[in-house]
């Protein structure tokens, strides 16, 4: 199957079942989205499917064809962040890191979908992603900040 | 000595024996320093002056060897020897080094004897000083027990200086300025003149020239970094998706496998059906284990589903088959012959509960996963001489030995490249990733192979925390809490972990009764006794190890005596509390969270205070009791850590840790049914989620004399103060963990 990877095409020739996170990781090596539970339960492989945010671990590479599919590497680079990405920096969210390619791009889809969200918004989107390290807290404030400055854009 | 040193790194554990080995080798040999492993491996015209610092005509590396699995540790290593050698952490690159002995850990001492953490008697400096010692002798490199500040906080500072002002004498040496009028900043030598010497440019004529010994330190009123918010190093990688943890590395040649072991922890596999799984797309090979088998695979997926479609028959549970059962071998516990040891006999305590009215309550805490994100694996190459190891790991010594040994090679042929983790909490002190990719390494010699393991096999081989009960008995008198005899009975996490490093653990476990014992209270009759379980499910350090069950028994407990007693649970406390450093932290802890203010219908606060790797933490959690549960709505955090090193990033370990604890406390338990923990995945065990999480405030406090880390100390109290605050809220006491089995919470 055909589909893209953040503006690139790639061509793949893999069963149809097999996840789009492992498309991904193994076949095309972009390891931003990570691999947490397989079952939809963490949101550690959260892309940007056609623009909406999916699990990738649900995605089958089957379902790709055409698709547009844009990672955490293709949201934002180290030399040009994401204004979500600048945030996540400044407030130093981060601790072990390995939830926050996916905390991110959930948010992203958040602040497309509702530019000015309110805690319960927040809540509410945001409960799918899994932090063991606990850094709710600072991901809040770094999508309040994220959000004025997109605004303010 | 290097003899002696890897048979005693075989017969000794870190623990309350590290001791004995201060004693057997004595003090003359600590004092030898260990060769410097960079000088091996340094090209012309490179420079190091230590283990720690590297310059080379074009890079400054620092060696920053405590593992990061989350902590921030790295950042501030780095920090530490760049306040001192005067370079911005833009500046250098980071690695974790190699495993050697130079970069032991002595910060495993403070915890290592049975004396209370703020005590500074001659005995209890001496043994101190003697496990320290020790532990520098057996060369034992490890990351875990909020250690890495302590260890490294000297260590570093004087790595820096030594550097700084031997390349101070290389730039006199070019330059023919007087060392006396240099200066240094920005990562170079300053001349009078305004010229800037790159360490770089410096590196080769450093090189001829021996490091000097004698350093002062900088005054901590001088620093420039230290003390002060700093950036973490990892922050743009880790908010880019661009830091490459162990998953993520890729090796040329590389195949990928995926296991299957007996989920009766340690049980025999009696067999197994692979047709299906060999005739899958991908798979190249199934490959047996002691107790499961691999898949060799040409992809991660592959490799998981292949294994899952293989039929095993599995062997039964070296352990109770169902959870009951370990229950009642921790109930049938409480006896003199399975008494670990007394801690604690204040007063009169038998004396004190004879003919009073007695308070009595029973608690416990389950067995819990450790589950950080990142599914623990890692790539191993075998081959005819040796072995190649990448992985996050946070015992290398351990790790190599561990490796040497399945491959029959010395401990030297196996080179270890440790990574970035994505989460530990205990759980990278294991070895089953790194030992099964050996396994199945060894039998692909040559080719290196990426084990990863799947969630639900991650689940299933995790090793819990400590199961537990206490069972108290107190008794108040003139509105005072006066007697209580607190007795908890939990299995060994120190022997159960050191069974499987090959360690026998003489002697008591002091992690049974930790955060418990060591209250900062004058209760004028006071007996703390641990009891220990036989062995059942194998168990682990888990993110604050003891303190973690202990802390909620013994700071619950006391708050079902002081509303007995009728008196308010802060000022109760504080007037019980015999130490100005623990006094400080909870009277602060008044203050930030307005205790005693009027917090209106259906609401309530609660307190704890736990000590845990000598650092007092208090926690004030705060909660209302809406139509759908107990809604959390704000937690305080103050600790005395001793001296601040980046405040930004101890906030965060404080508030992490305090999260941890209130998530699990709340949601998280693992049980077992026919031997096989049934929790397989996070939907039914994953702590704290959003929508559940406080706004959480931490104050640091500095009053204790010595610097701590902060990794763990959050945890320990905030199940006892949720607890607490549900009691005054609901007047539901809580006496068990989970609490959403007794109670909603929205």
């Amino acid at each position: 199957m055909q589909f893209t990877v953040n503006g690139q095409t790639h061509e793949v020739d893999v069963e149809d079942d097999m996840p789009l996170l492992w498309v991904l990781r193994d076949e095309l090596g972009i390891t931003g989205p990570k691999y947490g539970c397989g079952i939809a339960q963490c949101g550690a492989c959260t892309v940007h499917l056609d623009g909406i945010a999916v699990r990738s671990c649900q995605i089958p590479a089957g379902s790709l064809e055409g698709a547009r599919v844009t990672t955490i590497e293709g949201l934002g680079t180290p030399d040009a962040m994401h204004a979500l990405q600048e945030a996540w920096v400044d407030h130093q969210v981060a601790q072990c890191g390995y939830c926050q390619s996916g905390q991110i791009m959930q948010a992203a889809d958040l602040l497309t979908t509702t530019p000015n969200p309110t805690d319960q918004d927040i809540d509410d989107v945001m409960s799918g992603n899994l932090c063991r390290c606990g850094t709710y807290p600072r991901i809040r404030a770094a999508i309040k900040t994220a959000a004025t400055k997109m605004k303010g854009a | 000595m290097g003899r002696l040193r890897t048979i005693s790194r075989r017969t000794f554990l870190i623990g309350s024996t590290a001791v004995l080995g201060g004693v057997a080798f004595g003090t003359f040999a600590a004092n030898k320093p260990y060769d410097n492993p960079l000088l091996a491996d340094l090209g012309d015209g490179e420079a190091s002056f230590n283990p720690f610092v590297k310059i080379t005509d074009e890079t400054i590396t620092l060696i920053v060897n405590h593992a990061d699995s989350g902590q921030g540790v790295q950042s501030a290593q780095a920090a530490l020897i760049a306040e001192e050698l005067d370079v911005d952490l833009d500046q250098v690159t980071l690695s974790f080094g190699h495993p050697d002995p130079a970069y032991y850990n002595a910060g495993f001492a403070a915890e290592a004897v049975p004396f209370m953490s703020f005590d500074r008697s001659l005995p209890a400096q001496t043994m101190r000083g003697l496990a320290a010692d020790a532990l520098k002798l057996l060369g034992l490199q490890g990351t875990g027990g909020s250690t890495s500040m302590p260890d490294q906080y000297v260590k570093l500072r004087t790595a820096g200086a030594v550097a700084r002002e031997t390349l101070k004498l290389a730039a006199s040496a070019q330059s023919g300025v007087p060392v006396a009028e240099l200066t240094t900043a920005g990562g170079a030598v300053q001349l009078p003149d305004g010229t800037a010497l790159t360490y770089q440019s410096l590196a080769a004529q450093a090189a001829q020239i021996e490091p000097v010994k004698d350093v002062t330190l900088r005054d901590p009123g001088t620093w420039r970094l230290l003390g002060k918010p700093m950036q973490r190093t990892d922050s743009v990688a880790k908010s880019t998706g661009t830091e490459t943890y162990g998953i993520d590395l890729k090796v040329d040649g590389m195949v990928h496998a995926a296991v299957r072991m007996n989920p009766r922890k340690g049980g025999a596999m009696n067999g197994y059906d692979a047709t299906a799984a060999e005739g899958m797309r991908g798979v190249s090979q199934v490959i047996p284990l002691a107790n499961g088998a691999a898949v060799i695979a040409n992809n991660t997926w592959r490799a998981i589903t292949a294994v899952n479609a293989i039929d095993f028959d599995w062997g039964p549970a070296p352990y109770p088959a169902e959870q009951d059962d370990h229950w009642q071998a921790v109930a049938a516990s409480f006896t003199d012959d399975r008494l670990d040891k007394e801690w604690r006999a204040d007063g009169d305590v038998d004396s004190a509960l004879t003919d009073v009215t007695v308070i009595e309550a029973e608690y416990r805490a389950p067995y819990v996963a450790h589950q950080p994100l990142e599914p623990i694996g890692a790539i191993v190459r075998v081959d005819e001489n040796g072995a190649e190891v990448w992985a996050g790991h946070q015992l290398p010594g351990f790790l190599t030995m561990k490796v040497a040994d399945i491959v029959g090679c010395p401990i030297e042929n196996v080179v270890f490249h440790n990574q970035m983790i994505g989460g530990s909490f205990g759980h990278r002190l294991e070895f089953e990733n790194i030992t099964l990719a050996t396994e199945i390494a060894k039998q692909l010699l040559g080719t290196p192979v990426k084990l990863t393991f799947s969630r639900e096999e991650d689940f299933a081989q995790d090793f819990t925390r400590q199961i537990g009960m206490s069972r108290s008995r107190g008794a108040i008198k003139d509105g005072k809490v006066d007697s209580w005899a607190l007795d908890i009975a939990t299995p060994s996490p120190v022997a159960s972990q050191g069974g499987r490093m090959g360690q026998a653990v003489p002697g008591p476990d002091m992690q049974i009764v930790s955060g418990a014992w060591n209250m900062p209270y004058a209760i004028p009759h006071l007996r703390v006794r641990g009891y220990r379980v036989p062995e059942l499910a194998p168990i682990s350090s888990w993110r604050s190890v003891g303190a973690s069950t202990a802390g909620f028994f013994a700071e619950s407990f006391l708050d079902e005596m002081i509303h007995a007693a009728g008196a308010d649970p802060l000022e109760e406390r504080l007037r019980l509390c015999n130490h100005p450093v623990h006094r400080a932290v909870l009277e602060t802890i008044g203050e930030m969270s307005n205790w005693g203010s009027d917090m209106g219908e259906n609401r309530g606060r609660g307190i704890a205070i736990v000590e845990s790797f000598g650092v007092p933490t208090a926690e004030v959690v705060e909660v209302t009791m809406t139509d759908r549960g107990i809604k959390l709505d704000k937690v305080y955090v103050v600790a005395d850590v001793g001296q601040i090193i980046d405040p930004v990033n101890l906030e965060s370990q404080l508030s992490g840790g305090a999260i941890w604890g209130l998530g699990h406390a709340i949601n998280a338990e693992i049980t077992y049914a026919d031997g096989i923990a049934e929790q397989e995945n996070f939907y039914t065990h994953d702590a704290m989620r959003m929508f559940q999480c406080p706004d959480v405030a931490v104050k640091a406090l500095e009053n204790a004399d010595m610097i701590r880390g902060a990794g763990e100390p959050g945890v320990p109290p905030a199940p006892a103060a949720l607890a607490n605050a549900i009691f005054a809220a609901t007047g539901q006491r809580l006496r068990e963990m989970p609490f959403n089995k007794f109670i909603d919470f929205a």
